[in-house]
C-alpha cells in the first residue's frame, strides 16, 4: 500500500467509531489489570467521540474543524475510599499507570462510611438514537448548506454567521461487580444568526437525524426577523406582558434543573427547601424528568450504571418529587432514580431530560390576543442574582419586538431582565405544545414556547 | 514530539497546504474538593494529543488525533487539508496572514513547588481543615473547598520552521461558606468566588493563600448577611474590591477589544463589540486616569494571560489598551492583524487543548495601578458602598450594558467602613462607568487575578485569563438594580 493510501484509508477509519466489541475489550483489559493488582472493586467508563464543526461569520466559512477523542476513566475503591483518574491513552501500561494512580488518590483519603459498594448487574430500556446519515454528514456537505445560507444573506443585503456541526459518539461502562451499560448516538446542530445594519436575528435546531433540520428554512427565518428588526425604537423599563419563543423559555428554566437534586435540597441550596408539596407554580405547570420521551436524546443510563427513570417533578405547579443517586437515596430512604453523577463527585445528582408538559395555543393565538406586550427571540448571558427566589438576569438578543392589539409591530431595543422564575411559571397564561429546544445557556431540553404577564425589565442598553 | 509535529506538516504540505502548524499537548489536571467535611471530588486526569491548523486554497482547516503514531497524524494533516479544501467552497475571500519571525525556543513557567510532588494527604488535609473551621461556626450549613492543579506542555511547529516547547504550571484554591435561613441563601467565598484564586504558580500559591486565617471569617460573614441590611437602591458612589474590579475589566474591556469579535466572526455566539474600528484612537473609553494593557509577558506576572509564546508561535507582547482613557488598541492575531493597520499580530491566539483551533483570548488585561492608598481612597470617601466578591454578572452581546452583584458590601459614611450590606449589585454602560472612575489604589493593592473559566469559541473553549486590579472608585453608578421592583 502507498503512504498516500494509507494516509487515505487512516482518514476514512477516523470517520468511525470503533465496535462495541473493541470499547469492552478496552474496558475488560482495565477491569483484569485492577483484578491482577488486588483492587477491591474497579469501574471502567470508556468515551469516544468523532464530532465535527463548520463556523461561518461575514457570509462565509472562517473556521473549520474535527476532532476523534477516546477517553478511559477508572474509579478504584478500596476500605470506604475512591478516587478517579482519566486518561486518552489505551495501551496497557497506560491503563495500568491509570489504575494505580486512582489507588494512590483513593489511599490518600479519609475513610468516609457512607460510601456504598458498586452497583451490579442492571436491565436497561433499549433506546435508538444513531442515525447513520448525521454521522456521514461530510465537510463538503456542511459546506454546501452554509453556501446557500450565505448566498441567501447576500442576496438580502444581510451578514450571516453560525454553525453546522455533527457528532457522533459512544459510551461504555462496566465494573468488577458484572455492571455493563453501553450507548451510542449522534447529534446534529445547525444555528444561524442574520445581520441587517445594526439589527439582528437568529434560528436555532438540533436533532440526532440531521435531515430533520432544514438549514434553509432557519436562515430564511432568520432573515426576515431580523429584517424586521430594523429602526428599533427605544421603551421604558418596566413590567410587561411577554411571549417567550421556546429558546427563551429553555434558557431561562433551565437553571432550575439542579434544584430538583436530593442532594441540592439536603445541602440546603435548593429554592425547593422548604416549598416541597406547596403550590410554587401556577397549575399549568408540569414538569417531568424523561430521558425516554421522543424528543429527548441521552443514554439509558447515569454514571452510576443505574436505569433512567422518568420522575413527575412538578405536578400541577406542586414540586412533588426529586431525584436521587445511590447515596442520596439511602441517605432519604429511597430509591434511586438513574440521576447520580459519576462518583466520586459533590453534586450528587440532577435531571437532565426536563419535559414540559406545554399546552395547545400557537406562537400566532398568543400574539394574536396580545393587547401589549413584546415577543422575545431569544434571551443571553443569564445568571443567577438569588439562588432561593431565583432571580435571573439576562439580556434579551436577536430579536426583541412590540406586540399591540394583536399584531407584531416594530422591533425594541434590547432590554435586561431582573426576573424570578418562581414567580415567571406563576404568571404563564398561554403555552404552546412542548418542542425540543436549543439555546445557548441551558442544556436541551422540551418546553414550550410561553406568554407571560408582568415579565419584569429593569433596563434598557443602547441597541 | 517534533518529529510527529513534522510529520504531520510534512504531510500537509504534500496535501497542498500553503501555511500549516501544529501542536502536540499533554495535560495533567488534579481536582481535590470537600464538602461538608468530606472528600466530595478526587480525581486525576491526562490527555495527550495532536491538532493541526492548515490554509489550503485561501481558507482554514483544523483536524486532531489522540493516535500520535506517525500514520495517526499523517491522516489527521490530510483531513486537516481536505477541510481546508471544503472550506474553500463557502469562503469570502483567502487568509492573508501578518509576517511573523521564526523561533526556536524551550520555556518553563517559574514556580516554586510542584503541585503534583506535593503528597496527596497534605492537600487535603489543609482543605479539611479549612472546612471544619467554617463548620464551628453556627448558622453555616454548607461548606465548599477546592483545589485544581494543571500541567501543560505543549510543542508548536510550524511551516515557517518555528519549533516552540512551552511547560505551563497553574494553581488555583479557594474556600465558601454558605448559611441557609428563613427564605434567603448567603454565601462568602476566599479569595475569590468561583473556585477562588488561579494564576501560573506552583503550590506557593496555595500556602500563601492562608485558608485557616480566613475560613472563619468568610463563614461568620455568611451569616451575618442574614441580619444585614438590604443594599439600596440609588445613584450614588461605589468602590470595587480588586477581584470585582478584575471580572469587570474583564467583561468590559477585556472581551470587547478580541478583533475577532469587533469584526464579526463571533456573531451568532459569543457576539460583537460596541469597539468598531472606527473608534480606535478616537474613543474616550474611560477618564484619564485609567490605563490598561494586555500584557502577556512574566514582568507583567504570573497571571493566567503568561506565557512566551502565543498558539501561533508569536512572542508574548504587551498591548496598550487603555491610555489616559483614550481606547488605543485591540487583541488581535496573524489573521487579523492587518485589518487594523498593525503589521504583526500582538500575540493572542490561545487553544484549550490539542483538540481545539487557537482563538483569540485575553492574555492579562490589567487595569494598571494608580496613587491611593485604600485607607486614603476610603476616608476620601463622604457617602459610598464598598463591593467586594462577585456573586453574578451579565452583560449585553456588544458589551454595553452590564449588571453586576457581590456576596457583601459595606456602607461608607464620613470616611468611615461601617454597616455590612447584603445583596449588593450594580449596573450601568460602559464607557459611562469607565469615565466615572476618580480613583485607583496603587501598587501596594494590586493582586492579578485569574479567570479560569472564560468561555469562547464553537465547539466552546475554556480558558483562563488574568486581570490585575487594585480597588477602585466610580461615582454616580446606579446601584440596586437587580432587586429593583422585587
Amino acid at each position: 500500500m502507498s503512504a498516500i493510501r494509507e494516509i487515505n484509508a487512516a482518514a476514512a477509519s477516523q470517520q468511525q467509531l470503533m465496535g462495541e466489541r473493541e470499547l469492552r475489550r478496552i474496558a475488560d483489559t482495565v477491569l483484569r489489570l485492577a483484578k491482577s493488582i488486588g483492587v477491591a472493586e474497579t469501574e471502567v467508563h470508556v468515551e469516544e467521540t468523532i464530532s465535527a464543526l463548520t463556523r461561518f461569520a461575514n457570509n462565509g466559512i472562517h473556521q473549520n474543524v474535527a476532532e476523534h477523542t477516546l477517553n478511559v476513566s477508572v474509579r478504584t475503591q478500596v476500605d470506604q475510599r475512591t478516587a478517579r483518574v482519566t486518561t486518552n491513552r489505551t495501551d496497557e501500561d497506560s491503563l495500568r499507570a491509570a489504575i494505580e494512580a486512582s489507588l494512590s488518590l483513593a489511599h490518600s483519603q479519609p475513610k468516609n462510611p457512607q460510601l456504598l459498594t458498586m452497583t451490579g448487574k442492571q436491565r436497561y430500556r433499549r433506546v435508538n438514537r444513531f442515525i447513520k446519515q448525521t454521522a456521514a454528514l461530510t465537510p463538503e456537505g456542511r459546506a454546501r448548506a452554509v453556501r446557500r445560507a450565505c448566498d441567501l444573506a447576500v442576496k438580502k443585503g444581510q451578514t450571516a454567521a453560525g454553525i453546522f456541526s455533527s457528532a457522533q459518539s459512544q459510551s461504555a461502562m462496566s465494573n468488577s461487580r458484572g455492571l455493563l451499560a453501553a450507548y451510542r448516538d449522534t447529534h446534529a446542530v445547525f444555528s444561524i444568526t442574520m445581520q441587517e445594519g445594526s439589527a439582528a436575528s437568529w434560528a436555532k435546531e438540533n436533532s440526532a437525524n440531521v435531515a430533520e433540520i432544514d438549514p434553509q428554512r432557519l436562515a430564511q427565518r432568520a432573515s426576515e426577523k431580523a429584517h424586521h428588526a430594523t429602526e428599533a425604537r427605544e421603551l421604558a423599563p418596566g413590567r410587561y406582558t411577554v411571549i417567550l419563543e421556546p429558546a427563551a423559555v429553555l434558557d431561562l428554566v433551565g437553571f432550575l434543573f439542579y434544584d430538583f437534586a436530593a442532594t441540592a435540597l439536603r445541602d440546603k441550596r435548593s429554592c425547593f427547601n422548604g416549598r416541597m408539596g406547596k403550590q410554587v407554580f401556577g397549575k399549568n405547570i408540569s414538569i417531568v424528568d424523561d430521558v425516554y420521551h421522543p424528543l429527548q436524546l441521552g443514554a439509558p443510563f447515569d454514571g452510576e450504571g443505574i436505569p433512567r427513570q422518568r420522575v413527575l417533578l412538578v405536578d400541577q405547579g406542586v414540586p412533588k418529587n426529586l431525584v436521587y443517586s445511590r447515596a442520596s437515596a439511602k441517605l432519604e430512604r429511597k430509591k434511586p432514580t438513574g440521576h447520580g453523577f459519576m462518583l466520586p463527585n459533590e453534586y450528587g445528582e440532577a435531571p437532565m431530560n426536563l419535559v414540559f408538559s406545554g399546552g395547545k395555543s400557537s406562537l400566532e393565538e398568543m400574539i394574536a390576543c396580545t393587547e401589549r406586550g413584546l415577543l422575545v427571540t431569544r434571551l443571553w448571558y443569564i445568571r443567577e442574582v438569588d439562588p432561593y427566589e431565583k432571580i435571573m438576569t439576562g439580556m434579551t438578543r436577536d430579536g426583541l419586538f412590540l406586540v399591540e392589539r394583536g399584531r407584531v409591530g416594530s422591533a425594541v431595543r434590547n432590554f435586561r431582565f431582573n426576573q424570578s422564575i418562581l414567580e415567571m411559571l406563576r404568571n404563564v397564561e398561554m403555552m404552546g405544545p412542548a418542542v425540543r429546544a436549543t439555546g445557548e445557556e441551558a442544556f436541551e431540553m422540551v418546553v414550550p414556547a410561553m406568554k407571560i404577564r408582568d415579565f419584569h425589565f429593569s433596563e434598557a442598553t443602547k441597541f | 514530539m517534533y518529529d510527529l509535529a513534522s510529520a504531520a506538516l510534512d504531510t500537509a504540505k504534500i496535501r497542498g497546504a500553503s501555511y500549516a502548524d501544529v501542536r502536540v499537548m499533554h495535560l495533567r489536571q488534579r481536582d481535590l474538593t470537600t464538602k461538608n467535611g468530606q472528600v466530595g471530588t478526587q480525581a486525576q486526569s491526562e490527555s495527550i494529543g495532536l491538532g493541526i491548523r492548515v490554509l489550503a486554497n485561501g481558507a482554514w482547516g483544523f483536524a486532531s488525533t489522540d493516535r500520535l503514531t506517525r500514520q495517526g497524524v499523517a491522516a489527521c494533516a490530510a483531513q486537516a487539508v481536505s477541510i481546508a479544501k471544503a472550506s474553500a467552497l463557502a469562503k469570502r475571500e483567502d487568509v492573508v496572514m501578518a509576517p511573523e519571525n521564526v523561533y526556536v525556543d524551550s520555556w518553563q513557567s517559574p514556580f516554586r513547588k510542584d503541585p503534583f510532588e506535593i503528597p496527596l494527604e497534605t492537600q487535603l488535609a489543609l482543605l479539611l481543615e479549612a472546612d471544619a473551621e467554617m463548620r464551628r461556626v453556627k448558622g453555616v450549613t454548607l461548606t465548599e473547598t477546592d483545589m485544581q492543579f494543571r500541567k501543560i506542555d505543549s510543542w508548536f511547529g510550524s511551516s515557517i520552521g518555528s519549533r516552540i516547547h512551552q511547560r505551563k504550571v497553574i494553581t488555583g484554591c479557594g474556600i465558601a461558606a454558605t448559611a441557609f435561613q428563613g427564605d434567603e441563601i448567603q454565601k462568602r467565598s476566599y479569595p475569590n468566588s468561583f473556585g477562588g484564586q488561579h494564576a501560573l504558580q506552583g503550590y506557593e500559591l496555595v500556602e500563601s493563600l492562608d485558608l485557616l486565617k480566613h475560613a472563619p471569617v468568610i463563614a461568620e460573614e455568611a451569616v451575618a448577611l442574614h441580619s444585614a441590611a438590604q443594599c439600596p437602591q440609588k445613584a450614588g458612589t461605589m468602590i470595587l474590591g480588586g477581584s470585582q474590579l478584575g471580572l469587570q475589566i474583564h467583561e468590559s474591556v477585556g472581551h470587547p477589544i478580541e478583533l475577532d469579535r469587533v469584526l464579526g466572526q463571533e456573531a451568532n455566539f459569543a457576539g460583537t463589540s460596541f469597539l468598531t474600528l472606527d473608534q480606535l484612537n478616537k474613543l474616550r473609553y474611560a477618564s484619564d486616569i485609567v490605563n490598561v494593557v494586555a500584557d502577556a509577558r512574566l514582568e507583567h506576572g504570573q497571571g493566567l494571560g503568561t506565557f512566551a509564546y502565543d498558539d501561533e508561535g508569536v512572542p508574548a507582547q504587551c498591548t496598550e489598551i487603555i491610555k489616559t482613557g483614550q481606547f488605543r488598541g485591540y487583541l488581535s492575531n496573524r489573521e487579523t492583524a492587518h485589518l487594523v493597520g498593525l503589521k504583526r499580530s500582538s500575540g493572542t491566539m490561545r487553544a484549550e487543548s490539542w483538540n481545539r483551533l487557537p482563538i483569540i483570548r485575553m492574555t492579562n488585561v490589567s487595569l494598571l495601578p494608580g496613587t491611593w492608598t485604600y485607607g486614603d481612597l476610603v476616608a476620601d470617601t463622604d457617602d459610598g458602598i464598598l463591593m467586594e466578591t462577585n456573586r453574578s454578572w451579565s452583560i449585553d452581546d456588544r458589551r454595553y450594558q452590564f449588571q453586576f452583584s457581590t456576596e457583601i458590601g459595606w456602607e461608607i459614611k464620613g470616611g468611615k467602613i461601617g454597616r455590612m450590606l447584603k445583596n449588593p449589585s450594580y449596573s450601568g454602560i460602559t464607557t459611562e462607568f469607565w469615565n466615572s472612575c476618580d480613583a485607583i489604589c496603587n501598587r501596594e493593592h494590586w493582586t492579578l487575578w485569574g479567570t479560569p473559566n472564560c468561555g469562547k469559541g464553537q465547539p466552546m473553549q475554556t480558558m483562563g485569563t488574568g486581570h490585575g486590579a487594585s480597588p477602585a472608585r466610580f461615582r454616580n453608578v446606579r446601584i440596586g438594580s437587580a432587586f429593583s421592583e422585587q
